[in-house]
């Protein structure tokens, strides 16, 4: 089949992989992945009807003729090809090539006891039954798409951090997702990371583009933050210009949890970031933010959901977004509060800088409280660099550029400058400072309207 | 150091400055008073550069130079500083880095090497120290969360690391309790210097009790009205600004 990519090439890519056995697991994983398809098959691909994809139409990966049966990683991938994206050596870094575990990538050191970091894939083999309850069925997931069930019935490989009672891993742990040149592919990768009541852990989650070729990366990441425990996560999303990436991050949080998350975006053509919290606990704190700074005609579209199941949980939203070009951005910021969550603290602020003429936004706050004696606010605001900033630092001496520069900057660093690991802040810091030279966002190579990934498609 | 000649300035069509004499010597300091809406702020703006106000006519000469013509930028370059009546803030940079980016634009115009972290945070610690002014505040995000008293320390603060020729105070003395009134005073002081100048704009006088000046101007519905020596500073605070409105109309 030509022309694109469709419900139907996925139904036929599924049964073809399932015929050949090449989609793993136990029996009852089996029956997730069918059900997931099933219900896939009622639903198909988003379309700008669903409320949910309003503004961002999947046009462009429906476009596509993308391989859905590729598999394997580039064994030929070296260590330096994948440095620059490695921020420290002493790091435990687990990396998938083209979504399959690189163990001669991967450098895991001396881990604390209770502390495992492995292949998904590989400990699905190994010790199904005690990843079967965190492997939930994607039926149960809240909002769920046609890309979480596609995820669902795809998915091969991905990170597992488990995190054991009261233990701790003292550096980041870094899981580096890396597509290598080659026919357009589609990876769904699903990491799962468990922490135990009192744990900690620092997470890193890094996808990045080797090559400038067509892909989509449809990943989700399921966390499950037990009581007391805390979880640091950052998300950084790096993809190439011709890169696609539907990315699903849930934070299932138990009583007193803390969770803290920021998304980063600054490659990719068309992004979808889906960030879930569920705050399933009394004293569960969530604070969760992200940046995208983007220019030619990227698209990044962030839906975040946070609910708010039990009472006296917290949860702090700050998204900012920089839009140059033609770009366009999305943001939908859904906070439910369950009947029941009394003394719920929720906030959410979204603001975006729009640097051209050119640049769309669409910001939706959405609120659905239904218990007493809660405190949820909201606010967005959309604009330009304020012309008396730009007058304050011209009379210290920075010129034009030079002051937008400056100001455009503390704008990102606003979300930027909250990360606590200072390797990730530095270096995001310092991919942003290269972003916007002359104080404007160099997105070169994502200006022009990318055309079909295949030179012979008919039409 | 400084002349101006017959300068009208205004906002959006409407004129504010009407026609301002004044020279200004190196080692001076000039005190320009009067009552809210007078034009002090206004002065101040266009001597700095400020885009939302007009020069219709007249002439302003610094160090030999049309000023006039000059953008904002070249000025602070050149060594004019304006300390902000209301100093703006700016979130997520951090007030070292700011200072930081101004002092090293500065310093190259000036044909000196810019100066590294490490030289720039002695400098920087030495700076503080004259304005009393806690080292944590340079981490935090530029005027951010800053009372009224920490934002204009923060602009004399600039001042010291930009060692200006002209310096523009406008109201630095507004909002501040006696404290930091003393203190914001003892950093002017330590800044004045034969070879530089300074102008400050204020309501008040009690700011001249601190900073001793060399001449004292009235500024009345955009004209000087009246100058004088440090006399007529009290003089204004005893009698107000009612006199000279009406002698002005008078004279008009």
């Amino acid at each position: 089949m030509r022309g694109g990519t469709t419900k139907e090439t996925f139904l036929v890519a599924f049964s073809a992989l399932e015929a050949g056995g090449r989609l793993g697991g136990p029996p009852w994983l089996r029956d997730l992945r069918r059900a997931a398809i099933g219900r896939f098959a009622e639903r198909g691909l988003p379309t700008p009807r669903d409320e949910e994809w309003k503004y961002t139409s999947i046009a462009p990966i429906a476009e596509t003729e993308f391989d859905l049966g590729a598999d394997g990683t580039d064994d030929d991938l070296t260590e330096a090809a994948i440095a620059p994206f490695c921020l420290s050596p002493t790091w435990s870094r687990i990396v998938f090539v083209n979504g399959r575990y690189s163990a001669k990538l991967s450098s895991i050191g001396l881990l604390p006891r209770g502390v495992r970091i492995e292949s998904l894939g590989e400990a699905l083999i190994a010790d199904a039954a005690a990843l079967r309850p965190h492997l939930i069925d994607s039926a149960t997931v809240e909002a769920a798409d046609a890309f979480a069930e596609l995820n669902a019935a795809f998915w091969r490989d991905g990170a597992l951090l488990h995190v054991s009672a009261s233990a701790s891993v003292a550096d980041p742990v870094h899981l580096l997702f890396v597509t290598v040149p080659g026919p357009a592919r589609v990876d769904h990768p699903r990491s799962l990371i468990v922490l135990e009541p009192e744990s900690h852990a620092v997470v890193v989650e890094s996808h990045v583009s080797l090559a400038e070729d067509a892909h989509l990366t449809n990943a989700m990441t399921e966390t499950i933050v037990g009581a007391r425990a805390s979880l640091e996560h950052h998300k950084i999303q790096l993809e190439g210009r011709r890169a696609f990436h539907v990315g699903r991050t849930r934070f299932r949080q138990a009583p007193g949890s803390r969770v803290r998350s920021c998304s980063v975006t600054f490659g990719g053509r068309l992004v979808r970031n889906n960030v879930h919290a569920r705050l399933g606990g009394a004293g569960a704190h969530c604070t969760l933010s992200g940046l995208f700074v983007i220019g030619g005609r990227q698209h990044v579209d962030t839906h975040t959901v946070i609910d708010h199941i039990t009472p006296q949980a917290m949860s702090r939203q700050l998204y900012k977004g920089i839009l140059d070009g033609r770009a366009r951005g999305v943001f939908n910021g859904r906070v439910i509060v369950r009947p029941g969550a009394n003394g719920t603290d929720a906030h959410q602020t979204n603001k975006n800088l729009l640097l051209s003429d050119d640049v769309e936004v669409d910001s939706k706050p959405q609120l659905e409280i239904f218990a007493d004696d809660v405190k949820c606010s909201h606010g967005a605001a959309d604009g330009q660099l304020a012309e008396d900033a730009v007058f304050y630092l011209k009379s210290r001496g920075l010129d034009e550029v030079a002051a937008r520069t400056l100001l455009t900057f503390g704008f990102a660093n606003e979300v930027l400058g909250r990360i606590r690991v200072e390797p990730v802040r530095a270096w995001l810091e310092s991919l942003l400072t290269a972003r916007l030279e002359g104080g404007r966002v160099t997105a070169e190579g994502f200006e022009e309207a990318v055309e079909p990934a295949t030179s012979d498609r008919s039409r | 150091m400084l002349s101006i000649r017959g300068l009208r300035a205004g906002v959006e069509g409407k004129e504010i400055l009407r026609g301002i004499d004044l020279e200004v010597r190196a080692g001076e300091v000039h005190a320009v008073m009067g009552p809210n809406g007078s034009g002090k702020s206004t002065l101040a703006q266009v001597l700095a550069g400020h885009p939302a106000f007009t020069v219709t006519a007249g002439e302003v000469i610094y160090e030999g130079r049309n000023l006039l013509q000059m953008p904002p930028e070249e000025r602070a370059r050149e060594g004019v500083f304006l300390a902000f009546q209301y100093p703006v803030e700016i979130p997520g940079v951090a007030s070292a880095q700011f200072l930081k980016a101004g002092v090293n634009e500065i310093r190259t115009h000036r044909g000196l090497e810019e100066l590294d972290a490490v030289d720039f945070l002695e400098l920087l610690k030495e700076k503080l120290k004259l304005v009393d002014m806690d080292p944590s505040f340079m981490s935090r995000p530029v005027n951010e969360g800053f009372s009224g008293g920490e934002k204009k320390r923060n602009e004399i603060l600039q001042m010291a690391l930009l060692d200006p020729k002209l310096a523009v105070l406008d109201e630095t003395d507004s909002g501040l309790d006696i404290d930091a009134l003393r203190i914001i005073a003892g950093g002017i002081n330590q800044l004045r210097r034969p070879d530089n100048a300074i102008i400050l704009v204020t309501h008040y006088q009690r700011m001249l009790g601190y900073v001793t000046p060399d001449r004292v101007h009235v500024l009345l519905a955009g004209r000087i009205v009246k100058s004088g020596g440090k006399a007529l500073a009290l003089e204004l605070e005893a009698k107000g600004y009612d006199w000279l409105e009406e002698r002005s109309e008078v004279s008009a």
